[in-house]
C-alpha cells in the first residue's frame, strides 16, 4: 500500500457512518469472541452440530443447550459477487465491496466480506470473525496463505485498526514499555509518532534513543496536568489516528502498609483520571475523523492491567485505580463507537518492571506487550489478555469470579 | 506624625517601591522531585469550576491543588526533624511579626554562573559584611544567585545522573548565619535553601537542619532579587495560616528605598 495523498485540506471531512449494528443478545457471542480474537460458533451440546446465524435452538435437533465453542477457521469460497449498490449509508461510500458464500469446514454456510486477494470460487480461504466500525462480529474470508501485504486490502483495513500509515499518539515515552511500543509502532509504519514525557527537566534513560527515529517527536505530556493535555490536544488532536494511552502510577500497596491516601490518590490521578482528561481533550477531534480517508481516526488503547478484573491485594490500591479505568474506558467505548473509533483494552499480567521487581516470573516483558498490542491494532481486537498470566487470569476469571478472588487474597 | 503615616506618606509619594519576589503559580513552575517510592508533594494544578458557562452562568473560578511546598514558598521549623518540637514552629504559631523583616541580599550571581555547585561560605559572608554592613539581628538573609532567570526549567532544575546542581550555603555559613547572626532566616532562588548536592554534606541538608532547628524560616523559589540593594529593603513574608503547616506557597514582597 502506498502512503495515502495528504487531504486537501480545504475539503469537508466526512462524517462517519456505521454498517448496521442491530443483533440479538444471543448473537453478541460471536462479538465477545471476535473482541477477543476468537473464532467461536454455537455447537449443539446434544447433537454436535454447529451452528449459524446464532440462534436460540439447534436447528438439526431443536436442542436449547448450545455453548460457543472455537471452531476450525477454514473453508471454501463456494460464490462471489462484488456490490455496486447499497442503500446502507456505510456501504454506499464504500463501493464497490466485495462478498461471496463461503462453506465452513465446520459444517454451516455462511454470507462473507471477502478479502481482495481470494481467487474466485472455488477457493479455500481462512475465515475470522472481525468487529465492524459498529463494533459488532461480521464473518471475514482471507486469503488461504498468508502474506506481507494482506493487511492492506481496503476492506480489511475497514474492519482492523492497522497502524501503517497512521499518525500515533504514545503517552508516556519514559518506560520500557514505552519505548518498546514506539519502536513496535515505528516497525510497523506509523506515520508520526508523539511520544509525551512528564517532568521533562528529568532526562530519562532511552531518550537518545528514542530522538533518532524519524518519526518521534517528543512532546511534554503529565496527563495529571489538566491544562498540560488540553495545549497539547489543541495542538495535535485534529491529526492523531490512534491514541495509545500507557502513561501509569504503580506503587506495591494493600491498604494496610501504607498510611494516608497519598500515592492511592497518585494512581488515580494518573491512571483514571489521567484517562479522563486525555479522552474530554483527544475524543472530540477524533470522533470527527473516523471516516476520514484510508488513514482515518481509527484507535484508541488503553494500558489496563488484569487486576482490573479482580482485586491483587499486594497491589491492591494500584488494582483498584485501574478498576475505574476499566470501567471508564467502557463509557469512553459507547462514546467513540458512533464515529467508528475502537477502544482497545489490554489486560496485562505483571509487566517485567521496577514496580513488580518482586514479583517472581512469568512477568511479561515490555517488548512482548508492546508487540501484542501493535498485534491487536493490526487484527482488530478490542480485548487483548497477552501472555500467559493474563490468559490464565482470564480463564480463570470467566469460570468463577469468586474463586479467582479466594485465590489472589490467599 | 506616627511612624506609619510617615510610612504611608513615603509610600503615596513614591518614594517606596514595591518589588515582588513571587513566581507565578502554575503547573509548568518546576516542583521538588523525591525519589518514586518515597512520599511525593502535588505539584500545582488548576481546574476549572465555571467560566461563564453552564457550570456557573456569571462567574469564573477554578480549584487549585498543591503541596505546601511549591512554588515559592515558606518553610517553617517544623518542616524539619531538628525543628518538630520547638514551640510556636508551625505556619499558624509562628508570631506574626516574624513575617516582616529588613533583608541582606549576599550577591552569588558571579559564582553561580560560574559553578553551579557553587557554596555560600562563612568567609563569602564576612568579606560581604565588610564591603557593605553587618547583618543584623532578626533579618533575612537572601541568596542571591540570578537562578530564577533560568526560564527553562531544564536549566532551572539542572540535573544529570548525580542529581540536582543548584547553589546554596554550606555548614559553616548557615551555622554562623544562626549562631552569629540570629538571622530571622534564609532565602534562595532556586528549588530548595540548601544546594542541590546538598545530600552529601555533613549534616545533610544543613541549611533545613540548622535553621529549623533553631527556630527559624526558609524562603525558596524567590525571584527579582537583582532588583533588591543589598541592605535596605523589607521583606514581607507571611504564610497561609495553615493549622500545623510545614510552610506554605505566599506572596514574597519587599519594600524598597528609592
Amino acid at each position: 500500500m502506498e502512503r495515502p495523498k495528504r487531504k486537501n485540506p480545504v475539503l469537508r471531512t466526512r462524517l462517519p457512518t456505521l454498517p448496521p449494528a442491530a443483533r440479538s443478545r444471543v448473537a453478541l457471542g460471536l462479538t465477545a469472541a471476535a473482541a477477543l480474537g476468537r473464532f467461536e460458533l454455537q455447537q449443539c451440546r446434544d447433537c454436535g452440530t454447529v451452528q449459524y446465524p446464532p440462534r436460540e435452538a439447534c436447528q438439526k435437533c431443536l436442542s436449547i443447550l448450545l455453548d460457543w465453542k472455537p471452531q476450525r477457521e477454514t473453508g471454501e469460497l463456494l460464490a462471489q459477487t462484488v456490490l455496486h449498490h447499497s442503500n446502507d449509508l456505510f456501504f454506499r461510500e464504500r463501493l464497490p465491496w466485495r462478498l461471496g458464500l463461503v462453506k465452513l469446514d465446520c459444517g454451516p454456510t455462511l454470507v462473507s466480506h471477502l478479502h481482495g486477494e481470494i481467487q474466485d470460487a472455488p477457493a479455500k480461504v481462512r475465515i475470522r470473525t472481525m468487529l465492524d466500525r459498529a463494533g459488532q462480529a461480521v464473518i471475514v474470508a482471507l486469503p488461504d496463505k498468508e502474506n506481507a501485504d494482506m493487511a492492506d486490502d481496503r476492506q480489511l483495513r475497514e474492519f482492523t485498526c492497522d497502524p501503517k500509515h497512521r499518525k500515533v499518539l504514545v503517552t508516556d515515552g519514559k518506560t520500557a514499555l514505552g519505548q518498546a511500543l514506539v519502536k513496535a509502532l515505528a516497525k510497523a509504519q506509523c506515520e508520526l509518532i508523539w511520544v509525551g514525557h512528564a517532568e521533562p527537566w528529568k532526562k530519562f534513560a532511552g531518550f537518545d534513543e528514542l530522538e533518532k527515529i524519524p518519526q518521534v517527536t517528543l512532546v511534554a505530556l503529565d496527563v495529571t496536568d489538566s491544562k498540560n493535555v488540553r495545549e497539547l490536544a489543541a495542538e495535535i488532536a485534529g491529526k492523531v489516528d490512534i491514541v495509545v494511552n500507557n502513561a501509569e502510577y504503580h506503587r506495591s500497596f494493600g491498604i494496610a502498609n501504607r498510611q494516608g491516601v497519598e500515592t492511592a490518590r497518585a494512581e488515580m490521578d494518573v491512571n483514571y483520571f489521567g484517562l479522563l482528561r486525555l479522552a474530554q481533550d483527544f475524543g472530540p477531534a477524533m470522533r470527527s475523523r473516523g471516516a476520514d480517508g484510508r488513514s482515518s481516526a481509527v484507535a484508541w488503547v488503553n494500558l489496563l492491567s488484569i487486576y482490573a478484573l479482580a482485586n491483587f491485594p499486594p497491589h491492591g490500591t494500584f488494582s483498584a485505580s485501574k478498576a475505574a479505568a476499566h470501567s471508564l474506558a467502557q463509557c469512553l467505548r459507547a462514546e467513540m463507537r458512533p464515529a467508528g473509533v475502537r477502544v482497545v483494552n489490554v489486560f496485562p499480567g505483571p509487566i517485567d518492571d521496577e514496580w513488580n521487581q518482586l514479583l517472581p516470573p512469568p512477568k511479561i516483558a515490555p517488548a512482548a506487550l508492546a508487540k501484542a498490542i501493535v498485534g491487536a491494532l493490526r487484527e482488530g481486537i478490542e480485548d487483548v489478555y497477552p501472555g500467559d498470566v493474563a490468559q490464565e487470569w482470564l480463564a480463570r476469571w470467566r469460570d468463577n469470579p469468586k474463586a479467582l478472588e479466594r485465590e489472589l487474597s490467599a | 506624625m506616627t511612624a506609619l503615616a510617615q510610612f504611608v506618606n513615603a509610600f503615596s509619594t513614591g518614594k517606596i517601591r514595591v518589588v515582588d519576589l513571587t513566581q507565578t503559580l502554575s503547573p509548568e513552575f518546576p516542583g521538588i522531585s523525591l525519589p518514586p517510592e518515597m512520599g511525593q508533594a502535588w505539584p500545582f494544578r488548576i481546574e476549572e469550576v465555571s467560566r461563564y458557562d453552564e457550570r456557573g452562568p456569571a462567574w469564573y473560578w477554578n480549584n487549585f491543588s498543591c503541596g505546601e511546598h511549591t512554588g515559592t514558598h515558606f518553610d517553617a521549623p517544623v518542616h524539619w526533624i531538628s525543628g518538630k518540637d520547638l514551640p510556636n514552629n508551625a505556619t499558624d504559631s509562628i508570631p506574626p511579626e516574624r513575617f516582616i523583616g529588613p533583608a541582606f541580599v549576599l550577591d552569588c550571581s558571579k559564582e553561580a554562573a560560574r559553578d553551579a555547585d557553587f557554596l555560600l561560605t562563612k568567609e563569602f559572608i564576612l568579606e560581604w559584611e565588610a564591603q557593605h554592613a553587618r547583618i543584623a539581628p532578626k533579618s533575612w538573609v537572601l541568596m542571591r544567585t540570578d537562578w530564577s532567570k533560568r526560564r527553562d526549567p531544564v536549566a532551572y532544575q539542572n540535573y544529570d545522573e548525580e542529581g540536582q546542581h543548584t547553589p546554596g550555603p554550606d555548614v559553616e555559613a548557615v551555622k554562623f548565619l544562626v549562631g552569629e547572626r540570629d538571622v530571622l532566616g534564609f532565602g534562595t532562588e532556586s528549588i530548595g535553601t540548601d544546594a542541590g548536592q546538598a545530600y552529601h554534606l555533613r549534616p545533610p541538608y544543613p541549611c533545613h537542619y540548622y535553621m529549623h532547628g533553631a527556630g527559624r524560616y526558609g524562603l525558596q523559589c524567590l525571584t527579582n532579587l537583582d532588583q533588591l540593594p543589598p541592605t535596605g529593603a523589607v521583606v514581607i513574608a507571611a504564610p497561609l495560616k495553615i493549622r500545623n503547616g510545614s510552610g506554605s506557597p505566599l506572596r514574597v514582597l519587599a519594600l524598597v528605598n528609592d
